[in-house]
């Protein structure tokens, strides 16, 4: 790997060192592995046309689309106003609103459907409440709505931070021309202001979009029959899994969609003025500040507070009762195991890639380039259900280990730290490499001295974010562990399915804690470099 | 009386600590066009931000054709006041076409064909379906003056048009911006830092300092009787010299000449480079120290006895050695300043 780096020793070689160009090809490779496999498993029989064309699959793609869109939407009209009121107004305690309405985060969507099942569900803690009242059914939380609430709940911050940076960089003088040239400020705001934003609400809309698709958590405790979910009942109960492969295939389909959707809006406007811009002016919200902080207490409320209690009442709860919660111990260990492993995986895959893609752009490397992005649009379930049918077929001796479900995260999560990495090679002047072998260093003592200590901040940004990310997917966890494996997150989804909220709580609470940790690193680094 | 059409009576703006804006009076004519030349940072912006209705005066006055819009508790809005303004750095609308920029502000029919005019005025003919950052700066600047004319203003504000080009393009492009301007007969404010395009563009010229107005008058007055000393030293080169003054008699190291004034007693005199003259017959002796040539001309620092320097403006074909010596006399008037 060194080698490798100390090789790059002028930004314009065009040639790049071979071993650099095979490892990232290599890396390329591995990424497309799952969507490819899941092409030709999906071909293999003959019933993948009459699958796709069923009445029902029909409208589990219908519903699932809506749902999408629905929760898109919905994250967007969050945030609009949250990120409005946090950057351009005089509304107080803008800074502490700022960060809470980012924390959100760190429930996964599944965990906030638990929630939501624990506090609103039969034998959940409004019912207990109001039994003795006679009152023994509330309003169905289960189906479409349900879903709709816990993902928008949980995922409006990936809108929201975006549009935030994107709200604060706008020039004021677009503002002041177009007021100057007749336009109202309503008029402004939807003609030149909304039109700003686009690339910030089209850029969150799509993470919000890819998560609800690939959500599987929440629908299925919610028991919302989106792909997701049916992909995973097939795949269950039915012998032939062939269905259940065409099913992920669509649904990797639909996903990629979204992404071809998004950069189709981007059209060819560029959103930055060279000249000193005018920093925008603050509004001062007068009167409106009471309704403005009922919404900002509202929705911390909601998406904070609320989920937060619930999970403490039933922990408390089943601590009084005696439960034992020991056994997340164990469950604990094993997350922060298993994602730890793909985080350093992560790194080592993204490295190659990203220097190459850097140092040696060009037809070849932007090719290995994308086919390293496409993880990020695949759902778990498919590339889970894609190894779990190549482990099956060509590699027994690999499939249900711990390196497949290492290999999955890699590939669904890599391109989180193959942007950080990219990021922060984009910022070391290579010039500064060219310096140090000018002052007699060699090439392993320059990668070791001038290139890796400037690669650090990125590197670890990626690994905390790949580590995030894996310890709460479940899916994958879901369907790759060894056998007898248990992560926190199969220990929610499945105290959950029992029925046993305290066993849930427990593993949610700590679960989120753990999450908390490297959410505030990167928010504080975010923070200190601007 | 008739009204000025644009009419600030003691207009302040402060922001936090700092007075930007600092009782200001300001009248511009109809039809009249009136430089802002100041130093970075004297108010020149705000001021014109005050009159486009941007921000709102702490205190003082502002009417357009004699309807108040700003003071007294009354405040128009920008969008309903008809004043154009064309930003430094332009301000287009990054998302739309340089066609859809120009229409953005313009209302009833006809808008094509009135864009279309507008296209052909400002020479950004076939331009206009390109992005705005597909145009170069002079082009981002023409559509930046026709998408105000476009909103049909009353008066045009313009902050700093030609700072961000590079000389030969922003002589042209004023030569072509005063010529619409002249061809609408409208009102213009504009705002610069450059002197000489100060002086050329406009037909009165307002000395912006520290947030006050230091002057006000016609180009040639405001250079050749600035009112302060800060003024004449801002504007063009100045020779500051010490003097005595009685009974309209100035008796200083350049000789006794008559000069008007209502100053008695020590004087600071002001000589301009080209109201002295170098030869070698008359005059007090000097010695040539340094000299700047210009091309057009050339700028000579000379010692004299007393141990003062001045400058000389000279024809670019004269020579003078450093260290030669030669003799400096008085050629025109001068303006005293109390000492």
């Amino acid at each position: 790997m060194a080698l490798t780096f100390g090789a790059f020793r002028r930004s314009y070689t065009l040639r790049a060192p071979p071993l650099v160009g095979v490892l990232a090809a290599g890396v390329g490779a591995a990424m497309l592995l799952p969507l490819v496999y899941l092409v030709i498993r999906a071909s293999e029989h003959g019933t993948v046309f009459e699958t796709l064309t069923r009445a029902s699959t029909i409208e589990t793609l219908i519903r699932t689309c809506l749902l999408a869109a629905a929760v898109t939407a919905a994250a967007i009209l969050i945030s609009l106003p949250a990120a409005w009121l946090t950057t351009r107004t005089d509304l107080p305690f803008r800074g502490v609103w700022s960060v809470l309405f980012s924390l959100p985060l760190v429930f996964p969507s599944y965990v906030g459907a638990f929630v939501l099942v624990a506090a609103l569900g039969p034998r959940g803690i409004v019912q207990n409440w109001l039994e003795p009242l006679g009152v023994d059914r509330l309003p169905e939380i289960y189906g479409f709505w349900g879903a709709w609430l816990a993902i928008t709940l949980f995922t409006f911050p990936y809108v929201l931070i975006p549009l935030r940076a994107a709200m604060k960089g706008l020039d004021q003088s677009m503002d002041d021309a177009a007021r100057s040239l007749g336009a109202s400020s309503f008029g402004t705001f939807f003609r030149v202001t909304l039109p700003q934003l686009r690339p910030a609400l089209a850029a969150g809309g799509l993470l919000v979009a890819l998560y609800t698709l690939s959500d599987f958590g929440a629908v299925s405790i919610l028991r919302f029959d989106s792909l997701t979910r049916v992909i995973f009942i097939q795949y269950k109960s039915a012998f032939d899994r062939s269905e259940a492969a065409s099913l992920a295939l669509l649904l990797a389909a639909v996903a990629l969609a979204a992404v071809w959707i998004e950069s189709m809006t981007r059209g060819k406007a560029r959103y930055h003025s060279e000249a000193v811009r005018r920093t925008p002016k603050i509004v001062r919200l007068g009167g409106w500040r009471w309704p403005a902080l009922v919404f900002c207490v509202s929705l911390v409320m909601i998406s904070l507070v609320l989920p937060a209690s619930v999970l403490v009442y039933w922990l408390v709860r089943g601590l009084d009762a005696g439960q034992s919660v020991s056994f997340i111990g164990s469950a604990a260990v094993n997350s922060v195991q298993v994602s730890s492993l793909a985080a350093a995986a992560a790194i080592l895959f993204a490295l190659p890639v990203a220097v190459f893609s850097v140092r040696y752009p060009g037809a070849l490397s932007r090719l290995i380039e994308r086919a390293s992005y496409t993880g990020f649009a695949l759902p778990g379930i498919s590339i889970a259900l894609a190894l779990v049918f190549f482990g099956a077929n060509y590699a027994p001796w690999i499939y249900q280990t711990l390196p497949l479900l290492v290999f999955a995260y890699v590939v669904r999560f890599m391109p989180q730290a193959l942007g950080a990495s990219r990021a922060s090679l984009l910022q070391t002047n290579p010039k500064t490499e060219e310096a140090a072998r000018g002052l007699g260093k060699g090439k392993l003592a320059v990668f070791r001295r001038i290139t890796l200590p400037q690669l650090l901040p990125g590197l670890s940004t990626g690994a905390l974010l790949v580590f995030l990310t894996a310890i709460k997917e479940l899916p994958a966890t879901l369907l790759l562990s060894p056998i007898g494996f248990s992560t926190l997150a199969t220990e929610i989804w499945a105290s959950t399915n029992e029925a046993m909220f305290a066993r849930a709580a427990a593993a949610a609470i700590l679960l989120v804690l753990i999450a908390a940790i490297p959410t505030t690193i990167v928010v504080l680094r975010e923070q200190r470099a601007r | 009386m008739s009204e000025a059409f644009v009419h600030c009576r003691g207009v302040t703006k402060r922001f936090g600590e700092t007075t930007a804006v600092n009782d200001v009076s300001l009248e511009v004519e109809r039809g009249q066009t009136l430089a802002l030349l100041g130093p970075s940072g004297c108010g020149k912006t705000t001021l014109l931000r005050l009159i486009s209705g941007l921000e709102r005066p702490d205190a003082g006055t502002i009417s357009i054709d004699g309807v108040q819009v700003s003071g007294d508790g009354k405040y128009v809005a920008p969008e309903k006041r008809r004043v154009g303004m064309v930003f430094q750095d332009y301000a287009l609308f990054p998302h739309l076409s340089v066609r859809d920029n120009i229409a953005f502000g313009m209302s009833g029919g006809g808008r094509n064909e009135r864009v279309d005019r507008l296209l052909a005025g400002t020479g950004l003919t076939g331009l206009g379906s390109r992005m705005p950052q597909e145009l170069s700066g002079g082009q981002q600047q023409r559509v930046a003056l026709a998408r105000s004319l476009a909103a049909g203003p009353r008066v045009m504000l313009l902050d700093e048009p030609f700072s961000n080009l590079d000389p030969e393009l922003r002589h042209r492009l004023r030569e072509a911006g005063r010529a619409i301007l002249e061809s609408l007969q409208l009102t213009a404010i504009f705002v610069s830092h450059d002197q000489e395009e100060a002086l050329s563009l406009s037909g009165r010229l307002a000395i912006m300092m520290n947030g006050r107005i230091e002057q006000v008058g016609a180009p040639s007055q405001v250079y050749n009787h600035p009112a302060t000393r800060a003024v004449a030293s801002f504007l063009g080169d100045a020779n500051f010299l010490p003097g005595e003054f009685r009974d309209g008699r100035l008796q200083f190291e350049l000789g006794s000449v008559t000069a008007k004034s209502d100053l008695s007693g020590a004087v600071e005199v002001m000589v301009r480079p080209e109201r002295l003259r170098l030869d070698g017959d008359t005059g007090i002796p000097v010695e040539v120290v340094h000299s700047d040539y210009f091309g057009h001309d050339q700028l000579a620092t000379v010692r004299l006895p007393s141990g003062d320097v001045v400058k000389v403006r000279l024809q670019p074909g004269r020579n003078f050695e450093i260290g030669s010596r030669t003799s400096l006399s008085l050629a025109g008037d001068v303006v005293l300043f109390p000492a």
